[in-house]
């Protein structure tokens, strides 16, 4: 071999768009109203993220319930150098946050400034974004006190 | 997200973006220099001599690896063995619709090429010869970008027996 590999940049790109139903629309469409709302089953506990089925019976579920916007942080990896495209350009913590309300804990960002800001058990609240369009994007976590 | 504040938001927009540095590897780099003469290289298989467009390296048939000594040059033209009329729009793809999407098996090789067909739409058929049209030669790069795409040209169809095995 004479000459050097070439090498480039290479960005694959996939954009979609995908109808959201019943229940994510009016997850989604709560969220622009800087509500969230979860999903009730039959023995009331409450999921959230919602879900359009039971994951345990398979049955339909429809019966939304409103959760506080704060919660408690139950396991948590903190992203020190942040990636294009991850939520925050700062370093964060993903965490799963029980939200109040809540019996499960659903995957978010929180922009707790520095890794020792963060623990788990700790009590987190919702931060919106001045606009607020209807995505899951609309919020991130911080820290509550 | 929607158009309207007060509309129920009904459509999640997914936007998926994965970012690479590709290393061409031996084969495809002496393929991309070569297209960025104005050449196309294919490479011949030491066994049963099918020839693979573009070059890759190794056959994936027999699982050889393709010498320094088994490329071949090829032309530029070739024989449409499918196409297909595109009248969906790709959020990626800037071309006005529709437009036609043709496999090309470029002459001497037994792979075919995927590209896009410069014609009219009732004139795209199986066999129809064409041609590439490359961009003026001082914007060519090692990049097979450098063939705007492909047109038609006044040579009789191929005859479905040259390109049966291909399609
Ligand atoms: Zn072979």
């Amino acid at each position: 071999m004479s000459e050097p590999s070439l090498t480039a940049p290479h960005q694959l790109s996939y954009t979609y768009k995908r109808s959201l139903g019943p229940v994510f629309s009016k997850f989604f469409t709560a969220l622009r109203d800087r509500k969230v709302l979860g999903m009730k089953r039959r023995d009331g506990t409450v999921l959230m993220p919602p879900k359009e089925y039971d994951p345990d019976t398979g049955e339909s579920l429809d019966e939304m319930v409103e959760l506080a916007d704060a919660g408690v942080v139950t396991s948590w990896v903190w992203v020190p150098k942040p990636r294009r495209q991850q939520p925050l350009t700062q370093p964060f913590a993903y965490a799963l946050v029980q939200l109040d309300g809540a019996d499960t804990a659903f995957l978010h960002a929180v922009d707790a400034g520095s890794e020792d800001k963060m623990s788990t058990g700790m009590r987190v609240k919702m931060r919106w974004a001045d606009e607020t369009i209807g995505a899951i994007t609309d919020f991130v976590f911080v820290p509550a006190e | 997200m929607s158009d309207d504040k007060n509309d129920p938001v009904e459509i999640f927009r997914g936007h998926v973006e994965l970012d690479y540095q590709y290393t061409a590897g031996v084969s495809a780099s002496r393929f991309l220099r070569a297209v960025e003469q104005g050449k196309f290289l294919g490479q011949k298989c030491p066994v049963d001599g099918r020839v693979y467009f573009p070059s890759r390296g190794s056959c994936p048939m027999h699982a050889v690896p393709f010498g320094d000594d088994s490329t071949v040059e090829l032309p530029d033209k070739g024989t449409v063995v499918t196409y297909s009329i595109v009248r969906v729009p790709s959020e990626n793809i800037p071309l006005e619709l529709p437009y036609i999407t043709v496999q090309v098996l470029i002459d001497g090789a037994d792979t075919a090429l995927g590209h896009v067909l410069d014609a009219n739409l009732d004139d795209v058929r199986m066999g129809m010869r064409v041609q590439a049209k490359w961009k003026p030669k001082s914007e060519w790069t090692t990049s097979m970008a450098n063939i705007e795409y492909f047109v038609p040209i006044d040579e009789p169809d191929a005859d479905y027996e040259t390109y049966k095995e291909h399609i």
